[in-house]
C-alpha cells in the first residue's frame, strides 16, 4: 500500500480545492470501497480528501413532495427515513438489502454512487482489466463472468455497477448536485452514467475533482407503490445477482403508470424504459408483464455463462410487478 | 491389548460431560488473547510476500534493487539468496515440494511464493512488494481438471479396494441408480489468516505461529532448515481456526529464510486473497456412483470412482472413497481413484477430507436409490446398517448410526413426511426436506504428556495439544480434573508450545483422544509417584506418559464417529434462490466431554456443511489459472442470516479403545450436511442437484417455475 496525505475538509469549497492540488487524489467517504482497493492496490491515490464531516448530511423534503439526500447521508440514515420509507419504499428496500449493519452504517449515499465494479478481474492487480488500465483488454469476456453484464456492454468490459441504491434512484429519476472549483452543476442519473463504449475507466461523467453534494428525487405519487427485490447467492450480505426496483399505478385495471430498475445487468442502473413503454396502458396482467420484460431483454446479449439472468430478470419483473398490482387491487 | 469391557462398563464421574465456558473466553472476547500476528517483538521487521502471476513458466529477473532502494526495506528473499532447505521435509514424513519455496526459478503454478520483501512496517513491506517487478518466460500450462484427462491415472497412495463382484452384483441388480456428482474447489476460509513470527534467540530458532500442532511443525521445520529438533521451539498459543489449512504455511518457512538470513525478527501475515492463493484448498471431485438394490432397498453392491486433482509437484490424493468404505453393508463394493496432476495449487485436507465431498456422492445416491425403490429414506439406511465393517470384515469400537437417524427422524418429525416431491408451496416457495448420514474416522494418536504435583496442592497438565478454537484447551482440563479427582480450579495447563513434547496435532478428528489418552496416562504415573512420597518437593513431582506402546498394542478395529442429519429448505424457482429453514444433526461421536462447545463445534461443521452445500466455490479462470474470486467478498461462506433454526445433539456412544471413550467430532458433522441440503432440494422441486454449489444459477437452468 502506498504512502498517501490525508486531509480533512471542513466546507465544500475547502474540499474540492483540496482535491484539485492532488494529481491522484479522492474523496474519502465512508471508505468502504476506496479503503478496501487501496489495500488491494487497485487505487493508489497519493492524498485522501476526507468530506464526511461537511454539512452535507440529512433528508429534506422538498415543496412537490420530492427529497433531497444529503451525499454524505449514510446509508442507515437513508433507509430508516420515515420520508424516503413513506415516498420511496423501494429506496429504503435498496439500501437495506445492500451491505452489512456495519458497512451501512459508514457508508455514504455520494460514495455509493461512486463504488467500483466488484468485477475479480478489476479487483485483481495482476491480470488486465480495461477499467483499471485501459487498454490491457478484457479477460472478463473469455474468462469467468457468471455475475457480469447481460446489457449495455461492450468489447472493452463486461462488468456491472454492484450498487443497489442505484437501482431505485435510477427507477424514480433521481438528480446528482455536484459542486467543483468552477461553481455547482447536475447531473440526471440517466446521464450519470456514460456508455461503456471503449472507455470502462469513465464510469461518470462528472467533472473532474466535482464532489457530490446532493441526490433530488423529483416528486413521484407512484413511487409510493414501489419495491425493490434483491437476488443473491446468500441471505447474508452479498452483492447482487440481479435485482429490480419498480413502482406501479393501475387503474381499472390498466397501466396508468409504471416505474422499472434493474440491477447487476450492466455497468450503470439500467432502467428498463422498454418495459415501462410496453406496459403503460396495458392491462395490469402476468401476460403484460411478461411481455414488458422481454421488450426490454430483448436487447439482452448474454455471456457464455451468464445467460441464466435473462429467466431471472423476466421472472423477477413478473413477480415483483405482480405482487404490486396485487396490493393495489387490495 | 487393552481390556476394552473393562472400560466401557464404567465411565467415571465427575466434570467430564459438565458444560465449562472456554477457559480463554474472557480473553478472547475482550481481545486480550493474542494471536500469531499480534504478539509484539522487539526490534520485529515485516515481511510480504510477492506470487506469481503466471501459470508456468521460468523467473528470468527479479528488479530487486529499485526495490532494495524503497523506504525502510531491509531485503528481498528469492531464489537467488534464500536459504537451501532439505528436499525430505514433509508433514507426513515423505517429501513434500510444496514447501520448498524460492529453491530454483521454476514456477510450477499461478500463485507460488517467489519473493519475501522484509521491511521495517508492513506497510513498506507491502509497498515494496507491490513494487516488486518479476519477469518470466512463460510456458504452456494444463490448467482444467476433467474425469476424462489423457493424464489421468491411479495414485499409490489411493489403490482401487473391494470386495465381492461388483460387475456381477450390478449386472444382477433389479434396481440400479448410477450417476455422476460433482464437487468444486473449496477453500477452509478460517477467520484467522496464517501468520508466522521467527527469530533466533540463544541459539535456538523461536517460532509464534497459527498451525494446528506446533511439535509436527517444529519437527518439519527442524527437518526443512536441517536443524537439530531441539533447536526449534513452535507455539501457537490461540489459533483463530484451522480446518485443515495450518500445516507449515508458506509465511512460515519465508519467515524462518528472513531472519536466518537478516538477523531481525522477522512477522509475515498472509492477506486474505494470499491465503487463498498460497494455503490449498479442497481439491474438486467428479464422482460417479453405482449402487445395484434388490427390490426393498438392500443393497447389493456399492461402486464409487472419483477423479480429482492434485498439482504437478506434490502428489495430494482427496479420497471421498473413504466414505464407502464403512458406511453400508453391501455383497460387493468397489473404491476407485484417479488422480490427474494440473498446473494448479496443491490441494490439502480440508474439514473431512474425502469423506464431504464423497458423503455428496453416496449420500445422494442413496436418496435416489429411495426413491427407485419407494423406500423411506431412513429406512432404507436403517436396511443396509453392517454388522462388521463392510470392506474389511472387523467388528466396530463402537457404532450407533441407528440411534442417530431413529432420534433424528424423531425430532425432525420425519414421520409426517409426504415423500413426493415438488408438491409443497407457500408463496414462491417450495419447501422440501432431506436427509443423509455420515460417518468419520475415529482414533488415537500417540502422544506425550507431563503433570507436575505443586505442594499447594495445584497441578500443571503440559501436552503439545492445540486448539484451533474448538475448546481442545478446556475439555483437557476436564478430563485432567477427573484423572486426578480434582476441582478443575486446581489444574493449569499448558498447551501449544513444541518443548511440551511430542504430541498429535489437531486433525483428523483425533485430537481430543490423543491427547486425553496421554494426560490419563500421565495422571495413573503422577498418582503412583505420589503414592510413594509424604510430601511434594518445592519443583514439585511429574508424573509422565507417552501413550505409543498402549495405542500399538491395540487391536485393529474399524473405529468410526457417525451422524444423521435432517433438513427442510425453501426454493424459489424463480428466483433460484435456495434458504436452509431448520437443520438437525444427531451424532454418536463417542463420550462428550464438554456438551457446550461440542455442541458449537457440531454447529460449525453443519454450517460449514450448509455453506458447502450452496455457496462454496473456488472459481479459477482457465486461462491462467488464478483465482477470481479470492476474497470473502466473493467467495461466499454461510453467514447469520443463512443458518436458520440449526441444532445438533447427540445419542450414547462410547469408543472403549481409548480410556475417555472419546470420538472426534471436528469433522463428521460436515458429512453428509450437503447431501441432507441436496435431497431436501429435490425433495422441494423434485429435481436433482447433482453438482455443487446448488447455486441459483444452478436451480434456474434446471428447474421449473
Amino acid at each position: 500500500m502506498k504512502e498517501f496525505a490525508y486531509s480533512r475538509a471542513t466546507g465544500v469549497e475547502e474540499a474540492v480545492s483540496l482535491l484539485a492540488g492532488g494529481s491522484e487524489a479522492r474523496f474519502l467517504g465512508g471508505g468502504t470501497n476506496l479503503v478496501d482497493l487501496m489495500k488491494s492496490g487497485v487505487e493508489a491515490p497519493d492524498l485522501l480528501v476526507d468530506v464526511r464531516g461537511l454539512p452535507l448530511g440529512g433528508v429534506e423534503v422538498t415543496a412537490d413532495g420530492g427529497l433531497v439526500i444529503g451525499a454524505t447521508t449514510t446509508n442507515s440514515d437513508l433507509a430508516v427515513h420515515p420520508e424516503v420509507r413513506r415516498r420511496f419504499p423501494a429506496l429504503s428496500q435498496a439500501v437495506l438489502a445492500g451491505a452489512s449493519g456495519q458497512l451501512r452504517n459508514v457508508a455514504t449515499v455520494g460514495g455509493n454512487l461512486l463504488q467500483r465494479t466488484r468485477c475479480g478481474y478489476f479487483a485483481d492487480t495482476s491480470r488486465p482489466c480495461n477499467k483499471r488500465v485501459p487498454g490491457s483488454g478484457c479477460p472478463a469476456i473469455e474468462g469467468e463472468h457468471h455475475n457480469h453484464a447481460i446489457l449495455g456492454w461492450s468489447d472493452h468490459c463486461v462488468a456491472t455497477n454492484p450498487s443497489d441504491m442505484g437501482v431505485a434512484l435510477a427507477a424514480f429519476d433521481a438528480v446528482v448536485s455536484y459542486e467543483t472549483v468552477d461553481g455547482p452543476g447536475e447531473l440526471p442519473l440517466a446521464e450519470f452514467y456514460p456508455a461503456v463504449g471503449d472507455t470502462p475507466h469513465v464510469e461518470t461523467a462528472l467533472p473532474a475533482g466535482a464532489l457530490i453534494t446532493a441526490v433530488t428525487l423529483p416528486a413521484a405519487p407512484v413511487a409510493a407503490r414501489s419495491r425493490y427485490r434483491k437476488v443473491r447467492e446468500r441471505a447474508s450480505y452479498a452483492f447482487a445477482t440481479g435485482s429490480l426496483a419498480a413502482a406501479l399505478d393501475v387503474r381499472d385495471g390498466v397501466v396508468h403508470e409504471v416505474r422499472i430498475a434493474f440491477g447487476a445487468v450492466a455497468s450503470r442502473p439500467w432502467r428498463a424504459r422498454a418495459a415501462e413503454l410496453s406496459l403503460t396502458g396495458a392491462p395490469a396482467t402476468a401476460e403484460s408483464f411478461a411481455a414488458a420484460a422481454d421488450a426490454e431483454l430483448a436487447a439482452a446479449k448474454p455471456l457464455a455463462h451468464n445467460g441464466y439472468k435473462i429467466p431471472l430478470l423476466r421472472n423477477l419483473v413478473v413477480s415483483v410487478l405482480t405482487e404490486l398490482a396485487e396490493e393495489a387491487a387490495r | 491389548m487393552t481390556d476394552l469391557t473393562e472400560s466401557i462398563s464404567a465411565p467415571p464421574v465427575g466434570v467430564v460431560g459438565t458444560s465449562h465456558v472456554r477457559l480463554e473466553g474472557r480473553e478472547k472476547v475482550t481481545g486480550a488473547a493474542r494471536y500469531a500476528a499480534d504478539v509484539p517483538f522487539e526490534g520485529l521487521a515485516h515481511g510480504s510476500l510477492v506470487l506469481a502471476t503466471v501459470a508456468r513458466g521460468r523467473i528470468t529477473s527479479i528488479g530487486v534493487d529499485d526495490v532494495l532502494a524503497m523506504p525502510g526495506v531491509l531485503g528481498v528473499i528469492h531464489h537467488g539468496n534464500a536459504p537451501r532447505l532439505n528436499p525430505e521435509a514433509g508433514l507426513l514424513g515423505t517429501g513434500d515440494a510444496t514447501l520448498q519455496l524460492l529453491q530454483d526459478d521454476r514456477v510450477p503454478h499461478v500463485g507460488r511464493p517467489v519473493a519475501l520483501v522484509v521491511a521495517e512496517t508492513a506497510e513498506q513491506a507491502r509497498a515494496g512488494a507491490d513494487a516488486l517487478v518479476v519477469t518470466y518466460e512463460e510456458e504452456e500450462a494444463d490448467l482444467v481438471f476433467s474425469a476424462d484427462h489423457p493424464g489421468s491415472y491411479t495414485p499409490a497412495a489411493a489403490p482401487e479396494k473391494h470386495k465381492g463382484d461388483v460387475d456381477a452384483e450390478l449386472a444382477a441388480a433389479p434396481v440400479v441408480v448410477d450417476q455422476r456428482y460433482t464437487t468444486p474447489q473449496e477453500h477452509h476460509s478460517a477467520m484467522e489468516p496464517h501468520a508466522s513470527m521467527a527469530r533466533w534467540a540463544d541459539g535456538r530458532l523461536e517460532v509464534v505461529d497459527s498451525n494446528q500442532g506446533s511439535f509436527l511443525v517444529s519437527y518439519v521445520l527442524s527437518v526443512l532448515f536441517r536443524l537439530d529438533p531441539g533447536v526449534v521451539r513452535v507455539r501457537a498459543e490461540h489459533v483463530g481456526g484451522g480446518f485443515g489449512s495450518k500445516g507449515i504455511g508458506p509465511q512460515l518457512i519465508l519467515a524462518v529464510m528472513a531472519t536466518t538470513e537478516l538477523k531481525r525478527p522477522v512477522r509475515v501475515a498472509l492477506t486474505r486473497r494470499q491465503v487463498f492463493a498460497t494455503t490449498g484448498m479442497r481439491a474438486a471431485t467428479d464422482q460417479r456412483v453405482r449402487l445395484g438394490a434388490d427390490s426393498t432397498g438392500r443393497l447389493r453392491a456399492i461402486d464409487h470412482d472419483t477423479a480429482t486433482h492434485t498439482s504437478t509437484i506434490h502428489e495430494f490424493v482427496e479420497f471421498p472413497g473413504e466414505v464407502t468404505n464403512a458406511l453400508y453393508a453391501a455383497d460387493a463394493i468397489r473404491i476407485r481413484t484417479s488422480l490427474v496432476k494440473v498446473n494448479l495449487p496443491t490441494p490439502t485436507w480440508m474439514r473431512a477430507p474425502g469423506c464431504a465431498p464423497g458423503s455428496f456422492a453416496l449420500e445422494s445416491a442413496m436418496d435416489e436409490l429411495a426413491e427407485a425403490v419407494g423406500v423411506d429414506p431412513v429406512e432404507l439406511r436403517l436396511r443396509n446398517e453392517p454388522e462388521v465393517g463392510p470392506i474389511s470384515g472387523l467388528p466396530f469400537t463402537s457404532r450407533n448410526l441407528v440411534g442417530c437417524l431413529t432420534e433424528g427422524a424423531r425430532r425432525f418429525g420425519w414421520a409426517d413426511r409426504d415423500p413426493r416431491p415438488g408438491v409443497r408451496r407457500e408463496g414462491r416457495w417450495l419447501l422440501g426436506t432431506g436427509m443423509a448420514a455420515g460417518i468419520y474416522g475415529a482414533g488415537s494418536l500417540p502422544s506425550t504428556a507431563a503433570i507436575t504435583a505443586h505442594p499447594d496442592g495445584t497441578f500443571t497438565v503440559g501436552i503439545g495439544a492445540a486448539d484451533i478454537g474448538t475448546g481442545a484447551r478446556t475439555a483437557l482440563v476436564l478430563v485432567a480434573a477427573d484423572a486426578l479427582e480434582v476441582p478443575t480450579s486446581a489444574i493449569r495447563i499448558d498447551i501449544a508450545d513444541s518443548d511440551l513434547g511430542q504430541a498429535w496435532f489437531a486433525g483428523g478428528s483425533r485430537g481430543t483422544s490423543s491427547w486425553t489418552w496421554a494426560i490419563t496416562a500421565a495422571a495413573t504415573d503422577l498418582r503412583e509417584k505420589l503414592a510413594d512420597i509424604a510430601h511434594i518437593p518445592a519443583d514439585g513431582i511429574t508424573g509422565r506418559a507417552d501413550t505409543a506402546p498402549l495405542i500399538g498394542a491395540l487391536e485393529q478395529r474399524e473405529n468410526h464417529a457417525h451422524g444423521a442429519q435432517f433438513a427442510e429448505v425453501a426454493v424459489d424457482p424463480s428466483s433460484g434462490e435456495v434458504r436452509v429453514r431448520r437443520m438437525l444433526g444427531i451424532f454418536a461421536a463417542g463420550r462428550i466431554i464438554n456438551p457446550l462447545t461440542t455442541r458449537s463445534q457440531l454447529i460449525g461443521g453443519m454450517t460449514m456443511g450448509i455453506s458447502m452445500a450452496l455457496h462454496e466455490e473456488g472459481l479459477r479462470d482457465a486461462q491462467f489459472g488464478g483465482q477470481v474470486n479470492g476474497d470473502l467478498a466473493g467467495y461466499h461462506v454461510s453467514a447469520h442470516a443463512d443458518i436458520p433454526a440449526i441444532e445438533a445433539d447427540w445419542v450414547p456412544d462410547y469408543d472403549p479403545s481409548n480410556p475417555s471413550g472419546v470420538k472426534g467430532v471436528g469433522e463428521v458433522a460436515i458429512v453428509g450436511t450437503a447431501a441432507a441440503v441436496a435431497n431436501a432440494v429435490w425433495h422441494a422441486t423434485g429435481t436433482r442437484q447433482r453438482s455443487l454449489p446448488i447455486s441459483l444459477e444452478r436451480i434456474l437452468t434446471t428447474t421449473n417455475a
